[in-house]
């Protein structure tokens, strides 16, 4: 560590490559694949290069609803996205002080990640099925899903406010703004950056989620359940092709996420107000 | 409630929508499982009863402990496999890469598969190790096989591989969250003071990363305990794990028996998260 890099550094970054190549690996695998040739199988060697297996996503032919159900994945990501932002800010806010009950709805908060997920989907499917309500991906499939991706958005808006520096609250309070007016003009300019990523993983928890949305999307199928249909019953590149094109669209998505970030904490730095410096 | 203060009031305000949000879609389903299953059922529908027959069957039954075994023998491997790899990455990431962009850089790199599916994750493992797949091939033209190696996909084996390589990340997370904290002046004293590498990792590094191996490996147990998802496609269908009794029956729409097995499911992963904690807080307070 603190000597020159030795045996052990060059070990370790070796071990590094190599897990970064079997995170990556597989995906590249059938990225390629994707790309094989219209008599092409399932395996290499490739039979030729072609778009052949994206044209047949765009047929209507090609096995269930994928665009349907792409366009539904898409929809309640957004919908579990904005709902996880504002309702995991608005808990952060809470749980900075302590309140009774709060180590309660905290721990309610764990146990709703390492609850199986097979639970949530049984229950929920359960208590539609004995109101006699139908299951739909809307009602049914997003509320289950918010119970993962909630979660998830207040362990980080806890990291998020661990580090916050109260003295810009008491400043802001100090000059006369009101607690509504403090939470506007000071608290969530400063947590902005965060919020984009609770965005990110709540859109991206939500468009990929599968075991929570099983018994609870109903007759619409989201994306992942239409492609694990496939698996079943497609023996050709075209599901390859499909999982090619929607992880490029997750990936598009982390991109322009941490795009953003990345611009906001330039524009930040640009931006920032010189207040204070002539003092020192 | 008169006893809540202004604060109280403000913050419940709050963490209310949070709080109807997992009342309604956690809690009131998990009261309900452990409701309908002691409800009766059949062929075509399930009704109101108070009846042990559901748990009855499935405690009695031979195949719930080769079951329960199965699983927990799928828990144990992934449980090892992702320990020490999330810990080798993560003490690299931590300790290895000097400069904090890089850091950041490179523990993002290992983050971005977790925001893709985890479904076209497993597939993709599909011509890697298929029968002409490139591992066969590669191994076969190397001359290190001379038949195309069955066991490498359908098998426990990639079950196994395809929760490593899902869940690896649960515990690189915390585990780097806990290294990046150490304060590197007690490595510097123990140094000093004469420890070799090695003591230095037994007995400084790890003793202070346990609450993120722990917390990692209460991410990585419940994941493999409650999956039916990844033990069916990968096995082929062929290796049986709790989840995928439970789903089973609620394809064949048998709720109540679903549900009783759920609840069995349930105590069994609460019981190994207080498990986990205690061992934890025992080894703290040696």
């Amino acid at each position: 560590m603190g000597e020159t890099r030795g045996f052990a550094f060059y070990a370790l970054a070796a071990f590094f490559v190599l897990f970064v190549l079997f995170l990556y690996g597989p995906i590249v695998t059938i990225g390629i694949l994707s790309f094989q040739g219209p008599k092409g199988g399932l395996t290499f060697p490739m039979n030729g290069v072609s778009l052949h297996w994206f044209y047949q996503l765009f047929q209507q032919q090609a096995v269930g609803d994928i665009w349907g159900s792409f366009r539904r994945s898409f929809t309640l990501g957004l919908m579990v996205m904005v709902v996880t932002v504002v309702v995991s800010v608005m808990s952060g806010l809470a749980f900075r002080h302590r309140f009774k009950g709060s180590a309660f709805l905290f721990y309610l908060a764990v146990a709703s990640l390492v609850i199986p997920s097979i639970l949530v989907s049984l229950g929920v499917g359960l208590i539609f099925n004995i109101l006699g309500i139908d299951v739909h991906w809307m009602t049914s499939g997003f509320g289950s899903q918010l119970t993962w991706t909630l979660p998830f958005g207040l362990l980080i808006m806890f990291a998020v406010f661990n580090r916050f520096d109260k003295t810009y609250e008491e400043a802001a309070r100090d000059l006369g703004a009101s607690p509504w007016q403090t939470v506007r003009h000071v608290v969530l300019p400063i947590i902005g950056p965060s919020l984009i990523g609770v965005a990110l993983f709540g859109f991206t928890l939500s468009y990929d989620e599968f075991a929570r949305t099983l018994l609870t999307a109903g007759s619409y199928n989201t994306l992942p359940l239409e492609i694990f249909g496939m698996t079943t019953n497609v023996t050709s590149p075209v599901l390859y092709a499909l999982g090619t094109l929607t992880t490029v669209f997750s990936l598009t998505i982390i991109l322009v996420f941490l795009g953003i970030v990345f611009i906001a904490g330039r524009r930040r730095v640009a931006r920032g107000s010189d207040a204070g410096k002539g003092l020192v | 409630m008169m006893t809540l203060t202004k604060t109280d009031r403000t913050s419940w305000l709050l963490a209310g929508p949070m709080t109807l949000i997992l009342a309604a879609f956690l809690v009131l389903p998990i009261l309900t499982i452990i409701v309908v299953s002691f409800w009766a059922f059949n062929e075509f529908t399930f009704f109101p009863a108070f009846v042990f027959d559901n748990y009855l069957f499935t405690l009695t039954s031979k195949v719930t402990l080769a079951t329960y075994l199965k699983t927990l023998q799928f828990v144990i491997l992934t449980w090892v496999f992702c320990t020490v790899v999330g810990f080798t990455v993560a003490y690299f990431l931590a300790f290895c890469v000097k400069s904090l962009a890089w850091q950041v850089a490179l523990f993002l790199l290992c983050t971005i598969p977790f925001w893709t599916s985890n479904i076209i994750r497993m597939i993709s493992w599909v011509p890697f190790l298929g029968r002409n797949g490139i591992a066969n091939s590669a191994l076969m033209s190397l001359g290190i096989v001379k038949q195309p190696v069955e066991w490498l996909l359908f098998s426990d084996f990639s079950v196994v591989l395809a929760f490593v390589h899902l869940y690896a990340l649960f515990m690189v997370v915390p585990i780097f969250n806990t290294l990046i904290r150490i304060d590197k002046s007690l490595i510097e004293a123990a140094r000093d003071g004469g420890a070799n590498g090695l003591q230095i990792l037994t007995n400084i590094i790890i003793p202070l990363a346990k609450p993120g191996i722990m917390i990692g490996s209460i991410f990585v147990v419940t994941l493999v305990m409650g999956d039916f998802i990844t033990v069916r496609f990968m096995s082929g269908g062929q290796s049986a794990s709790v989840g995928r009794i439970i789903s089973n029956e609620i394809s064949l729409l048998q709720y109540p028996a679903a549900a009783a097995d759920a609840v069995i499911l349930l105590v069994t992963v609460l019981i190994m998260i207080a498990i986990m904690m205690r061992f934890v807080d025992i080894r703290k307070e040696l």
